[in-house]
């Protein structure tokens, strides 16, 4: 049995420095909003929600342009996908007490960095780390939103432009230290990146939403990537 | 915007279904090799291809984009946290931006 404690207190200081960078990328997310027409409680009530970033993104976008239910609700799943697959790869490290409604409750907590830091736990991730680990994310991405929507019309553009960049260093600060300690991760990074480029840059597949290119990416250098380097135990790499 | 809440109801019930279901419902551990190790590597898939190439426009500059992308990277690489590198991006971004704007 785990010391609930200090399982929950471990999670709670993983999730700092997670918490810190989602309040400024959602800061950059609830200027979105206000720009794109939303009053301030809309854009909290959406974060509280969701809790995922590229999806909100593309939500609000949709919204604000009419798009229909189908579309909002299509455009969403293929972007949220991958929660999907993460949620699978998590399942496969929980201890045996974090099953049935403490999944289904929890697993709203399921984003790319908090599931990042759980699957590289060395030991079975118990229920009590999980919700210490998305506590302060939780409030940090929901207040960030708060504080863009109440007062991001106060800063000039030029820097509300650079700010967009934030979420895509929160990316590389997750994948490239791993891709550096590990040759699987790194060619499955070097492959995502080029059939991205291919799907992004090539005329004939220019028709394809981004929402399914990062799909076809994802499981095509995923595969390969498997197939080449197979992980030998649960949360270890190729040949690290 | 009438229906903000029909929408705001979609896309909550979408984000938590793809979440909850497939991790609720897992239950037994994988064992075959091949599937497991294609799980793990996901995560670093689906991060590289929302950067690559998006993050070089998300800025009014691909100049500004590609500045502070490699301030970023040159921090990961020597291992700083999320926020340090998060940071660095936007540092290095506004200061491409400067010097765009100031130096002819």
């Amino acid at each position: 049995m785990v010391n609930r404690r200090s399982e929950w207190w471990d999670g709670v200081k993983q999730g700092i420095p997670i918490a810190c960078g989602y309040f400024f990328v959602s800061f950059t997310f609830g200027i979105l909003g206000a720009s794109l027409g939303f009053r301030w409680w809309e854009s909290v009530l959406i974060s509280m929600t969701n809790l995922t970033s590229a999806g909100q993104v593309a939500g609000v976008r949709t919204i604000a342009a009419g798009g229909s239910i189908a579309e909002l609700a299509l455009s969403q799943l293929v972007i949220n996908l991958r929660y999907s697959l993460m949620g699978i790869s998590l399942s496969q490290n929980t201890d045996d007490d974090f099953t049935g409604v403490k999944r289904a409750t929890l697993g709203f907590g399921i984003t790319d960095e908090i599931y990042a830091v759980a699957v590289n736990r060395p030991t079975p991730v118990s229920s009590w780390f999980f919700l210490g680990l998305m506590t302060l994310p939780y409030f940090g991405w929901s207040l960030g939103t708060l504080a863009g929507a109440l007062f991001g019309g106060i800063l000039p553009a030029s820097v509300t432009d650079v700010m967009t960049l934030a979420i895509y260093g929160m990316f590389i600060a997750i994948v490239l230290p791993k891709a550096k300690a590990e040759r699987g991760v790194l060619v499955v990074v070097e492959l995502a990146a080029a059939v991205s480029c291919a799907l992004y840059f090539a005329p004939i597949f220019s028709k394809i939403p981004s929402g399914f290119a990062i799909i076809i990416c994802a499981v095509l250098a995923a595969a390969l990537g498997a197939l080449w380097f197979p992980v030998p135990e649960i949360g270890g790499g190729g040949d690290a | 915007m009438r229906n903000f809440f029909v929408y705001a109801i979609v896309m909550m019930a979408v984000a938590y279904i793809v979440r909850a279901v497939p991790f609720t419902a897992f239950r037994r551990k994988v064992k075959n090799r091949f599937v497991r190790s294609f799980l793990y590597y996901v995560p670093y898939a689906v991060l590289t291809a929302m950067t690559v190439p998006a993050a070089w426009f998300a800025t009014s500059s691909i100049a500004v984009c590609s500045c502070g992308l490699c301030v970023a990277m040159l921090l990961a690489y020597r291992g700083r946290g999320l926020v340090t590198v998060s940071l660095g991006a936007c540092a290095g971004a506004f200061a491409m931006m400067l010097l765009m704007r100031f130096v002819p």
